[in-house]
């Protein structure tokens, strides 16, 4: 039932309409219904169909159900045509699958927002953007999601529009990415020089027909997609826009900045594999890449104090890991990657959601502190997120982590494989770290209650500063479903053998048996060091940040490594500067010489009109023996 | 004959809005919208009964056929000089004909409410300047395309002029007309040396005296002479398109205009440059505007940087929508001179997309000024909490300002993009950037004017009951609506347009191409 596919994006579309046309005439649970209930039907139509596609698996791998032609110009043809294979599926579950479960939870965290329908019409937006994205079988249908996204993403960052701070930060994800997009659209200018298409299929198999590996125009081409992925997955060095990025509310950060749209990178790398295969410097760059961003990610989320910062640097830094394990031939891994850090990742964020609530809009975890026992159905929550998140075994992120790591070991990629290991120590480290703090330890909030800092947006009705737990259906049913994603997500067999080439693993050699184990002793150390310095002796870390060498290293950190800095410096300053003394357009000054001189040139001849008879005698003098040295000079 | 109506009834219609005055101040705007719907009706008429596979332009008369078009007029004129009123009709002319008419009613309907002092006059110079530019679109006769040319000209300055805004620290409206008129007559003059040129060189090669199309495309001219000729031709389109540095008439044109004189100059009077040089410009001199190729595509990547940079720092809104245009037109310079069918095609969707999308923001620019009596988008911010409706519409628009898939104008940058990659690669790359500027002052834009706290009103500007300012109007809400359809429709489906100005589009690749590549000049000069 493969013609039911178009469904899929078009239940979110009309649930976008709905709401976008009903603004203020809906009252929030009719909204709610609209807005849940078509991702909820999207979702309930992906099951249909990917049970379907799973049954009936198609010889070539693939569905593909063509809708009309957008462009046919001369040998420029792109179709909106869908494809459904292994991959597509893949996300589309993910897509759908949790992205209503932050629907429905979004549903109950935005309760009481002026804008409740005006943030469920962008969601739904942005599900149906970014199912085009997944379901696009051309470069071109899939730059039109990737774009969609986009601006879904600057919508919600920026939902809270009143505060500039948050105006300031959709812009910079939005124009961040954008330099990203642009040289994905250069890639794609020149694949449609070379081989007269877009469609992804075609590309893959004329690209290796006419380019050798290592060809130049290869690693250009692996290259400039690399810079759309980077941009859009928040890897180096585009990758700063994310912590940002956290100004938007906390389901659009489950959602957008951690389930899915951020990933979108890591799927376009797995989508354009074959290019990629052809640029062996592309490849190594696209695992350095990775491996540099998990490792100063990982640094930079030890010293964040806002709980989504965290998140959003350990988000970067997990992406990292999809990018390492893609540059290192692993795909599959990467993918499976990508689930189960959505799964996960949406857990730990709505948990933090719900954190933030019961703090009444605290997001400094230093002002947290023993809520274990408070709301220990969002403390579980969290724990086991965490646990999934530092690979603990048999959670869902312990199967596709060590398979990770284990790939890049066994196809020789030993520096990869260092990072991944050393990364999967500070994973531990940072995370339990945000567990200690906020769930045990001294109640910091008590002291701040004290000292007068109540809140003051405390709309719920309990005393001020006293931590409450949200107890209704629709924030514990989400949770508790990606709850148990989050440990049994790794038994899930993805459907990606059909898509994906294995790993090249030289003469089927899986290595000493101890490197199966690492991963998890690396981890095992992070917990250890995070219980003895948050928990246990907090008065090392206090002591590091009054040293003077460790703390202008802990400010580095903090500010993840200066790229801030150093990009106002680079790009925004100057650019700026170039408008501001260029505001009255010097041009127009230029040309207004023009009649300037005109008036100026008039006024001299005007001048020389004296009237004096003496004047006018002297003038026709001096021209008539110029004249005559002329003539005599000639 | 029918295309003779096409002009001949916006002038008869205001005529008659501006007599009817007499009898009331509302009867002349009912009269200009039916005469501009009634031809739109008829263009849209034209459009879905005729056959768009045909054009004449490129035509080789010397290969002994008749050039053909869709829909041809010719009748007598000034004979002694050999001037006829000759019109034909090709898809190219048709979309710009109906794109004229659709702005024009919008440009009536936006000035509804805003012009209340001598509206028969008003009607009259804004019919007749669109009639003037229907007239530039169908004309195939050198002499009658000049005669509209400049008479396009008069009742916009009329229009500036009079109706203009005196915006304070501004130069004022008379300085904004004279400076647009100057502009536009001198290097109109320039055209002008140019087709007489290329007359008397018809003339000496053939004997004939004629200003017809089809004489002058194949004039035969010396390398050097055909380069200066089509550097006259470039100037006079230059000029209006506007290519840095000749821009600066525009964002005072603009900034003093009334709503409908800018939505008529952004929307379709900026389309006559691109036609021109789609028509006669590179038709006329294949060879010279290939060498000249390269110069030309670089001053559009000026225009593009140019344009966006200075308008991110404006703080009248529409001075920044006209300094984005600038930066738009840039795009299809570069389409133009690349020459492929793809660029074409790219540039006849993003006039059309640019002509719609320019023009609602400069009728929302309106709506602002009529409700906060100011342009100054430094004291606009948080208007999203001031209307329901506004707001989504104009971050709606500026989203396709800044090239968002979906919408029109992503496909027009798109095409030309990637159809100019093959001929001209680094220019293309660097025209790229444009993507990341739009981004960046399409959204500053919407952060300064929609976004942040609310502002505190301007002094004597009210909120009604609801605290809200008085949202569109169901006049103003049909307008933005249907312009929103239409740009969405051009970007989902802009085939049903491309299909339209193949045939015009392939005849001009197809001249580009026999330059660029004199080998190929003997075989196929004849008949594309």
């Amino acid at each position: 039932m493969i013609s039911y596919l178009p469904l899929v994006f078009v239940f979110p579309l009309i649930g976008f309409l709905i709401l976008a046309f009903g603004r203020g005439r809906l009252s929030e649970n009719l909204a709610a219904i609209v807005g849940v209930g078509s991702v909820g039907l999207s979702a309930a139509t992906t099951a249909y169909v990917g049970y379907d596609f799973l049954t009936h698996l198609p010889a070539s791998g693939a569905y593909v159900v063509p809708l009309w032609t957008w462009m046919s110009v001369g040998t420029f043809n792109v179709e909106f045509a869908l494809k459904l294979d292994g991959l597509s599926l893949t996300m589309l579950s993910v897509i759908t699958g949790v992205g209503f479960l932050i629907h429905l939870f979004a549903s109950w965290y935005m309760r009481g927002d002026d804008g409740y329908g005006r943030f469920l019409s962008y969601m739904n937006l942005f599900v149906a953007s970014m199912l085009f994205l997944v379901l696009g079988d051309d470069l071109l249908f899939l730059y039109f999601g990737w774009e969609g996204v986009g601006l879904c993403s600057y919508l919600l960052i920026g939902f809270w529009y009143k505060d500039a701070a948050n105006g300031a930060a959709a812009r910079k994800a939005f124009v961040i990415t954008r330099v990203g997009d642009t040289f994905m659209a250069i890639a794609l200018f020149i694949l449609y020089r070379e081989f007269g298409t877009l469609n992804i299929d075609e590309l893959q198999r004329l690209a290796p027909q006419a380019w050798a590996v290592g060809a130049p125009l290869a690693t250009a081409t692996a290259m400039l997609l690399l810079g759309g992925a980077v941009g859009k997955s928040a890897q180096l060095p585009l990758q700063t826009w994310l912590p940002d990025a956290m100004a938007g509310p906390t389901p659009v950060s489950a959602l957008i900045h951690a389930a899915t749209m951020v990933t979108a990178g890591v799927y376009l790398i797995a989508r354009t594999h074959v290019l990629f295969e052809l640029s062996p410097v592309a490849m190594q760059w696209v695992g350095g890449i990775g491996a540099v961003t998990l490792l100063l990610a990982g640094f930079t989320a030890l010293m964040q104090t806002d709980i989504k910062k965290i998140l959003a640097y350990s988000t970067m830094s997990q992406i990292g890991y999809m990018f390492l394990a893609e540059g290192a031939g692993a795909y599959q891994p990467a993918v499976f990657h990508l689930m189960t850090h959505a799964f996960f990742k949406a857990l730990l964020f709505l948990s933090s959601g719900s954190v933030i609530l019961a703090m009444h809009h605290e997001q400094d975890i230093f002002k947290m502190g023993g809520l274990y026992k408070k709301i220990p159905f969002v403390f579980a929550c969290m724990l086991i997120g965490t646990l999934a998140l530092t690979a603990f075994p048999f959670t869902s992120g312990y199967f596709s982590k060590d398979e990770i790591l284990h790939q890049a070991y066994l196809t020789g990629h030993y520096e990869l494989w260092a990072a991944g290991l050393f990364g999967a120590f500070l994973t531990a480290v940072y995370s339990f770290r945000l567990i200690f703090i906020t769930f045990f330890g001294p109640e910091r909030w008590r002291q701040a209650q004290a000292h007068g800092h109540g809140h003051g947006h405390d709309d719920h009705g309990h005393g001020a500063g006293e931590p409450h737990g949200a107890h209704t259906l629709d924030h514990h049913i989400p949770l508790a479903i990606l709850l148990v994603l989050a440990v049994v997500g790794g038994y899930i067999h993805l459907p990606l053998s059909a898509v994906l080439p294995e790993a090249h693993i030289a003469g089927g050699d899986h290595g000493p048996a101890y490197i199966a184990h690492l991963p998890f002793v690396a981890s095992m150390a992070g917990l250890v060091v995070s219980w003895l310095l948050f928990l246990q002796f907090p008065q090392v870390p206090a002591a590091l940040a009054r040293g003077a060498a460790t703390a202008w290293i802990g400010k580095l950190w903090k500010n993840a490594w200066g790229f801030d800095w150093l990009y106002d410096a680079l790009f925004k300053a100057p650019f700026v500067w170039a408008a501001r003394i260029n505001r009255n357009d010097f041009i127009d000054g230029l040309i207004g010489l023009i009649p300037a001189g005109l008036r100026g040139a008039a006024s001299l001849a005007t001048a020389t009109q004296t009237g004096g008879l003496r004047w006018y005698a002297a003038v026709a003098g001096a021209g008539l023996c110029l004249l005559i040295a002329v003539v005599a000079l000639h | 004959m029918i295309l003779v109506w096409l002009i001949l009834i916006p002038f008869i219609g205001g005529l008659l809005s501006w007599q009817a005055e007499r009898y009331s101040r509302g009867l002349p705007r009912w009269i200009a919208l039916l005469t501009m719907a009634g031809v739109l009706g008829t263009s849209i008429w034209l459009w879905a009964t005729g056959d768009y596979s045909i054009t004449g332009t490129g035509f080789a008369a010397a290969a002994g056929q008749t050039p053909s078009w869709t829909i041809e007029f010719q009748a007598q004129w000034i004979p002694s000089i050999g001037a006829s009123f000759h019109l034909g009709l090709d898809g190219l002319s048709l979309l710009l004909v109906v794109l004229t008419n659709l702005i024009g009613v919008l440009a009536i309907a936006c000035s509804w409410k805003e012009i209340e002092r001598n509206v028969g006059f008003f009607h009259l110079n804004l019919l007749w300047n669109l009639g003037g530019v229907v007239g530039i679109f169908l004309a195939l006769d050198m002499f009658l395309f000049f005669f509209f040319w400049e008479m396009m000209l008069v009742p916009m300055f009329f229009l500036i002029a009079l109706w203009g805004h005196n915006i304070p620290g501004g130069k004022g409206r008379v300085y904004a007309a004279i400076k647009f008129f100057i502009y536009t007559q001198a290097s109109g003059f320039l055209m002008l040396v140019s087709i007489l040129a290329m007359v008397f060189l018809h003339q000496q090669a053939t004997g004939k005296l004629s200003f017809d199309y089809h004489d002058l495309l194949n004039t035969p001219m010396g390398a050097q002479v055909e380069w200066w000729l089509m550097l006259g031709f470039f100037g006079a389109f230059a000029v209006k398109m506007p290519v840095v540095p000749f821009h600066t008439w525009l964002p005072d044109a603009h900034g003093q205009a009334p709503t409908a004189g800018s939505v008529d100059l952004a929307g379709i009077l900026l389309k006559t440059a691109a036609y021109g040089l789609l028509r006669f410009g590179i038709p006329f001199f294949p060879h010279a505007s290939a060498a000249f190729a390269p110069v030309a595509m670089w001053l559009g990547v000026v225009g593009i940087i140019y344009g966006a940079v200075v308008a991110f720092s404006q703080t009248d809104i529409k001075r920044f929508v006209a300094y984005t245009s600038i930066s738009h037109m840039g795009f299809i310079v570069i389409g133009i001179y690349a020459g492929t069918e793809q660029a074409l095609q790219g540039v006849v969707v993003q006039m059309i997309a640019h002509g719609l999308s320019a023009g609602a923001l400069f009728i929302l620019c309106g709506e602002i000024y009529e409700r906060l009596h100011t342009r100054d988008i430094s004291k606009m911010g948080g208007l999203w909490s001031r209307f329901p409706n506004l707001p989504p519409i104009m971050l709606f628009f500026s989203a396709a300002s800044l090239g968002l898939p979906g919408l029109g104008n992503f496909v027009g940058e798109f095409l030309i993009l990637v159809g100019s990659f093959d001929a001209a690669p680094v220019v293309t790359i660097i025209a790229a950037s444009g993507l990341i500027l739009a981004a960046v002052y399409s959204l500053y834009l919407v952060q300064r004017a929609l976004h942040g706290a609310p502002q505190p009103l301007p002094e004597g500007v009210q909120l009604n009951k609801q605290g809200l300012l008085k949202d569109l109007s169901k006049r103003e809400l049909v307008m933005m609506l249907s312009l929103m359809a239409l740009l969405m429709g051009l970007g989902l489906y802009p085939q049903i347009v491309m299909d339209t100005a193949k045939a015009p589009v392939q005849a001009v690749q197809t001249i580009y191409k026999a330059a660029t590549t004199p080998s190929v000049v003997a075989v196929t000069g004849a008949n594309p």
